[in-house]
C-alpha cells in the first residue's frame, strides 16, 4: 500500500503561539513560511478566539485556506531545551509564493529532528572521531584538537596546498551569508586554500563564467517580470518540478494572461504539459533538440534575429561594447568577447545548418525567433524573459552556450527592463559572502582529479557528498576509500597511543598516500563513511540564517528550534577550527602564522554576519531584516528609510553593466560539437542517452529525504524514465532494476515506463543514495573545469525483477491529463 | 428507479471529470452520512459507519460520488475491475477516496482512462489503483482513502480514513 500516516487530527495552534519568519531552505525560490511554536502541554481550540487563525475550525475550510496544515507541517521539537509543538506552514502574504507550499517545503516540519516523533534520527548530535575501529562520540574540544593538530602538520605560512577543502557556497539549508563567511574567512583570509571545490562541481569556480564576463550577472530580474512579459523562454529547465512556486505563482498567471512559452529541452517534462494545459498547444513551442546542441540552436536564432533586424539598435549602441574584440579567446576565456558585430560574425549559423544539427525544423526555429524577438505590430520591443538552468549549465560547452543565450537577450535589449531578464533559475538559494577567491586563478584546480591522482593530505568537507553527486564517481569513491582507509588502519594500529603518537601515525599514513578526512555535515553522509573526524552542524531554523532567492530577495530565517545535541552553526564551527589552529600553532612556536587565525571570537551567528556581510552592506542588520518579514528586500540594498530597507527590483535598469567600462559584451563562440573530452566517442559507443536531473519530490542529494517515509516510499530507487518499446527490447517490466553501465562505471535504477521519452533517450534521477547517477559520467569538463553531467551515454541491462519495496508503486504517467 | 440513478450518475461523472471547481455543497445530493461527532476522552477518533453505496449498483470504472465522514467531505467510490490492495467487495476491487486535493483543497477530477484522480489546481495525479499514491504532485501526503466494509447485503460502508482530510484539523468535525 501507498504510505499513509494514519494521522487524522492535529493539535490546533493556539492564538498566542510564537510566530517566526521562515524562508523555505530548500530550493532557490525561497517561499515564505511561518513557524508556530507553543508549549507541549497546551493546545488551541476550534472557537475563533482560541486559535491562531481567528476562524471557526469546527467547520470545513475551503480551498487555499490559511487555516489548515498537513501532518507533514507538524512536529514536536526542542526550543530552549523544552519540548514544543511546531507547525511550519506557507505564508499567504509572502509575494514569492502567496501561500503555496511545494512538496518539499511543506515537509520542513516533518524533516526536523524530533526525539518525540522520531523523525530525522539520522541527524548528527555530537562530534565523532575514528577510534578503536569505529566512530566514537566525543567532545568538541577533543575532536577539534585532533583536526587542528593534523591540519597544522600539513600547512604552513604561504603553503597551504596540501589542505584540500570541499565547501558549499549556497544559501538556505545550512548555507547562507553567515556560514559562507565563516568558512570563507577561514580558508580564504586566514589561509589561502587554492585546492578547493564547491558542493556541486569539482572545482571552485563560477557555473556561469561567460554571462559574468559579459557583464550580465545571472540573477538580474524580478519574479514579477514573468507577469509583464510576452514570451517565457525556458532553456534546460523544468521549473514546475525544481522551482515549483515560481512556476505556479508567477509563470502560470502570466501564461493564463497570454504569455507564450518556448521550451528548449530534449525531454518532454511536466512543465511543458502544464504550459500546454494553461496556454493551449498553439502557444507553447517545445524545441526537443538533440542533447547538447543548444549552442547551435542559439547561434542560429541569434543569426536569424540579427538578419531580420529584430534587434534593439539603441540599446546595443548605448549599453554594449563598440568595436571588435574586447577579450581574446585564451586559456581563461573559452571564447572571444566583444561587440555585437563581432559575435554576429563568429556565431553565424544558417537555419538549415542549425536545424540539421539540432534535429528540429527550420520552421520551428523561425517561430521561436519570432516569439523571442519579432517586434510587436506597433514596433515596440517584444518582451521576453529568458530562464535557464542545469540543462545547459551542466551541459555541453557551458561557456559558449550560456554566452550565446545571453547574446540573444542583449541583442533585443531584454536585460534590465520590465518583462525581460536573462537569468539562471537556480538550485539552492544563494548566500555568498567571502573574501576574494581571485588567488585561486582560472582555470581553478580540478579537485576531484587531484585527489584521484594522490594529491592532498588533509581534506575538510563542508556539506558536500561527492559520493552521491560528483562525476566520475566510481573512480573517485574507489580512490577515496583506499586513501582514507590507509589512515584508518594507521589509527587502528595505534589504539591507546598518546595524542602525539597518534598524530605521528596519521601523518605517516598521509605521507604514504593516505588522506585525513574531516567531515562537517548534518548527517553521516556517504563520503562521511570515510571520515576520521565528524563534526555536527545545524540547519536553517536551528540557527538564524540569511539568504537570497532567485530574484535576489534577502530574508532572515529566525531560529525557531534547537539544533540536535551539541551541533553548531557552520560559521561557529569554522571559528572553533580557527581558534584551535591558532592555539596549536602558538604551542608549536609558529606565532606569526598563528596570528592569521585571530579574529573569530564570535559567540553567535549574528556576530559572524556582522563580521562579514554587514561590513560591505552597512544598512543591513538582523533587526532590520526581521522587520522586513518574509518579503525581505531585493539585493543590492541601497539604503534605509522610514524603517525600511530599500532594495533593487532589477539589475542594470540604467543600462550600465558589470564590466570595467559598464558596457556589456557579446560572446563570439562558434559551435564546435561535443566539447568535453570523451563525450563524442561515448555517444558513438553506447546506445542510450542517460540524461539526468532532479525530480519534484527529492531535494538535492536526498540528504533528509532518504529518511522521510513519504519520499522514500515513492522512490526507493532512482527512476530511469525509458520508452516502453526500449523496455520491451530489454525485457523489462515497470519497476525492474536495471544496471546502467559504460566504460566509466555503473549504477542502478528502477525502470519507469515513459511513452513521451524518445527511443534510446532515458532520464535518470540524480543524487540518489540507492543509485548514483554520477557513476557513469565521465571526467570530461570544459576549459574552466565545468562538468558535463547531461551528455552521458551508456548501455542498460536488467539486474532483477522489481524488488519488494517497488511492488506497490505506481508507474503511471506523471502528466496531469484533462481527459 | 435504476434509470433515475443512472441520470444522477451521469451528472456525478461530469463533476468528477470536469476541470471546473465545484463547491463542496455539490455533495449534498449523495446518501446522507450519519451525524459525526468527536468523542472526548477517546484515544482514537470515532468515525461514523456510513453506507455509501452497494456492490450491486457500482459499475466498473464509473465513479460514484459520495461524502464521508460528513456531507462537507466529498469523495468517490470506484469499482476498478481488478483486485487492488485495500479493495473490498467480491472482486476486491472497490475503493473509496476523498476527492479534495490534500495539497490546496481543489476538487479532483476522475480520469477514467488512467484511473487516476487529477487536480486542476497544481497538476497533481493520484493513482486509484495504488492506494491513492501520488504519482506526481505537490501534496505531502498520498490521497486519503476510506476504510471500507461490505456487509452480507452488498452494502458498502466507510468506517475510517487513513490520512488527514484537507481543510480540517480533525477528520471528524
Amino acid at each position: 500500500m501507498a504510505f499513509k500516516r494514519h494521522v487524522d487530527r492535529l493539535p490546533i495552534i493556539p492564538a498566542d503561539a510564537k510566530k517566526h519568519n521562515v524562508t523555505c531552505h530548500y530550493c532557490i525560490v525561497g517561499c515564505g513560511y511561518h513557524a508556530y511554536t507553543w508549549p507541549v502541554n497546551r493546545q488551541g481550540g476550534t472557537a475563533p478566539d482560541k486559535n491562531a487563525f481567528g476562524v471557526d475550525l469546527s467547520k470545513q475550510q475551503g480551498p487555499e485556506t490559511d487555516a489548515w496544515y498537513a501532518p507533514s507541517m507538524y512536529n514536536v521539537v526542542k526550543q530552549d531545551g523544552q519540548d514544543v509543538h511546531l507547525v511550519i506552514k506557507p505564508d499567504k502574504a509572502c509575494v514569492v509564493n502567496s501561500g503555496l507550499g511545494s512538496v518539499r517545503g511543506a515537509r520542513i516540519a516533518e524533516n526536523r529532528r524530533s526525539d518525540v516523533t522520531g523523525t530525522q534520527q539520522q541527524r548528527l548530535t555530537q562530534p565523532m572521531v575514528w577510534r578503536y575501529g569505529t566512530w566514537q562520540p566525543t567532545s568538541w574540544d577533543d575532536a577539534l584538537d585532533l583536526v587542528a593538530r593534523v591540519t597544522a602538520r600539513v600547512i604552513d605560512k604561504d603553503n597551504e596546498n596540501d589542505l584540500f577543502v570541499s565547501m558549499f557556497d549556497h544559501g538556505g539549508s545550512a548555507g547562507g551569508y553567515e556560514n559562507t563567511w565563516g568558512t570563507g574567512k577561514l580558508y580564504f583570509q586566514s589561509m589561502k586554500v587554492r585546492n578547493c571545490r564547491i558542493h556541486n562541481r569539482p572545482a571552485y569556480n563560477s557555473e556561469v563564467h561567460s554571462t559574468r564576463d559579459m557583464g550580465v550577472g545571472e540573477l538580474n530580474y524580478a519574479y514579477e517580470d514573468y507577469g509583464l512579459t510576452d514570451t517565457i523562454f525556458l532553456v534546460g529547465a523544468n521549473p514546475l518540478e525544481t522551482q515549483t512556486n515560481l512556476f505556479l505563482n508567477h509563470m502560470i498567471p502570466a501564461i493564463r494572461n497570454g504569455a507564450r512559452v518556448l521550451v528548449v529541452d530534449p525531454r518532454r517534462t511536466v512543465t511543458i504539459n502544464a504550459c500546454e494545459i494553461e496556454a493551449g498547444k498553439d502557444n507553447v513551442l517545445h524545441l526537443a533538440i538533440q542533447s547538447g546542441t543548444d549552442l547551435a540552436l542559439f547561434n542560429t536564432l541569434f543569426t536569424y534575429i540579427a538578419d531580420q533586424g529584430w534587434v534593439d539598435k539603441n540599446f546595443i549602441a548605448k549599453s554594449t561594447f563598440q568595436g571588435d574584440v574586447a577579450q581574446r579567446q585564451d586559456s581563461k576565456f573559452p571564447s572571444a568577447l566583444g561587440s555585437f558585430e563581432m559575435a554576429r560574425s563568429a556565431c553565424k549559423m544558417s537555419l538549415a545548418e542549425g536545424a540539421k544539427i539540432c534535429g528540429v525544423s527550420e520552421g520551428d526555429i523561425v517561430k521561436a525567433a519570432e516569439w523571442i524577438a519579432k517586434p510587436n505590430e506597433d514596433g515596440a520591443r517584444r518582451k521576453c524573459v529568458t530562464a535557464y538552468e542545469k540543462g545547459i549549465i551542466w551541459g555541453n560547452d557551458n561557456y559558449r552556450t550560456i554566452g550565446a543565450l545571453v547574446n540573444i537577450a542583449l541583442a533585443n535589449g531584454n536585460v534590465g527592463r520590465e518583462g525581460g531578464g536573462v537569468c539562471r533559475l537556480g538550485g539552492h538559494q544563494e548566500g555568498y559572502f567571502r573574501p576574494s577567491d581571485a588567488f585561486i586563478g582560472r582555470p581553478a584546480p580540478y579537485l576531484d582529479q587531484l585527489i584521484i591522482k594522490g594529491h592532498g593530505k588533509v581534506h575538510h568537507i563542508w556539506a558536500n557528498d561527492h559520493f552521491k553527486t560528483t562525476l566520475n564517481a566510481v573512480e573517485f569513491k574507489r580512490v577515496y576509500n583506499r586513501r582514507t582507509n590507509l589512515v584508518k588502519e594507521a589509527m587502528d594500529a595505534r589504539a591507546g597511543a598518546t595524542r602525539e603518537e597518534l598524530i605521528d601515525a596519521i601523518v605517516g599514513a598521509i605521507e604514504a598516500g593516505g588522506l585525513f578526512s574531516v567531515n562537517v555535515d548534518i548527517i553521516h553522509s556517504q563520503i562521511g563513511q570515510c571520515a576520521h573526524v565528524i563534526l555536527p552542524a545545524v540547519e536553517s531554523g536551528e540557527m538564524n540564517l540569511t539568504s537570497m532567492n532567485g530574484e535576489r530577495r534577502m530574508r532572515l530565517v529566525e531560529k525557531y528550534m534547537d539544533g540536535p545535541g551539541s551541533s553548531a552553526p557552520d560559521c561557529l564551527i569554522a571559528a572553533r577550527i580557527a581558534q584551535h589552529l591558532g592555539r596549536v600553532l602558538r604551542e608549536q612556536g609558529r606565532d606569526d602564522y598563528a596570528a592569521q587565525f585571530d579574529g573569530y571570537d564570535w559567540r553567535t551567528e549574528e556576530d559572524a554576519f556582522m563580521d562579514g556581510y554587514h561590513t560591505a552592506n552597512p544598512d543591513v542588520t538582523y533587526d532590520r531584516l526581521r522587520a522586513m518579514g518574509n518579503n525581505g528586500v531585493q539585493e543590492p540594498v541601497v539604503g534605509y528609510k522610514d524603517g525600511k530597507l530599500i532594495g533593487t527590483k532589477r539589475l542594470y535598469a540604467n543600462g550600465e553593466f558589470g564590466t570595467s567600462d559598464k558596457k556589456a559584451r557579446f560572446c563570439g563562440g562558434a559551435w564546435r560539437g561535443l566539447q568535453a573530452p570523451g563525450k563524442a566517442s561515448e555517444k558513438a559507443k553506447y546506445k542510450f542517452l542517460i540524461n539526468n536531473g532532479r525530480s519534484n519530490i527529492n531535494w538535492q542529494n536526498w540528504f533528509l529525504d532518504k529518511d522521510n517515509d513519504f519520499v522514500s516510499d515513492r522512490y526507493p530507487y532512482p527512476f530511469l524514465e525509458i520508452n516502453p518499446e526500449d523496455m520491451t527490447e530489454l525485457g523489462l517490466n515497470p519497476g525492474d532494476l536495471v544496471e546502467v553501465y559504460n566504460d566509466v562505471g555503473a549504477t542502478q535504477a528502477m525502470a519507469y515506463p515513459t511513452p513521451t521519452a524518445r527511443r534510446n533517450e532515458t532520464f535518470m534521477l540524480f543524487g540518489a543514495p540507492t543509485g548514483t547517477q554520477g557513476n557513469v559520467i565521465n571526467a570530461g569538463v570544459n576549459e574552466l573545469i565545468l562538468p558535463n553531467y547531461k551528455q552521458t551515454w551508456a548501455n542498460i541491462r536488467k539486474i532483477s525483477d522489481a524488488p519488494a519495496t517497488v511492488a506497490h508503486l505506481s508507474f503511471k504517467s506523471k502528466e496531469y491529463a484533462t481527459d | 428507479m435504476k434509470s433515475c440513478d443512472k441520470l444522477v450518475e451521469i451528472g456525478r461523472r461530469q463533476f468528477l471529470r470536469g476541470g471546473a471547481i465545484a463547491t463542496a455543497g455539490a455533495a449534498a445530493a449523495t446518501i446522507a452520512p450519519k451525524a459525526a461527532k468527536a468523542q472526548a476522552g477517546s484515544a482514537l477518533l470515532e468515525y461514523p459507519s456510513s453506507r455509501l453505496g452497494s456492490v450491486q449498483n457500482l459499475e466498473v470504472n464509473e465513479p460514484l460520488q459520495v461524502a464521508y465522514p460528513d456531507a462537507d467531505a466529498p469523495g468517490v467510490l470506484l469499482k476498478l475491475g481488478k483486485r487492488v490492495e485495500g479493495g473490498v467487495g467480491p472482486d476486491g476491487d472497490i475503493v473509496g477516496f476523498s476527492t479534495t486535493c490534500p495539497h490546496k483543497g481543489f476538487p479532483l477530477s476522475y480520469n477514467a482512462s488512467g484511473r487516476t484522480l487529477n487536480c486542476p489546481g497544481h497538476y497533481s495525479v493520484f493513482d486509484c489503483e495504488a492506494g491513492g499514491l501520488q504519482v506526481w504532485g505537490q501534496a505531502t501526503q498520498n490521497l486519503p482513502q476510506y476504510i471500507l466494509r461490505v456487509d452480507d447485503n452488498g452494502d458498502i460502508f466507510a468506517e475510517g480514513v487513513d490520512e488527514l482530510l484537507y481543510g480540517r484539523l480533525s477528520n471528524v468535525l
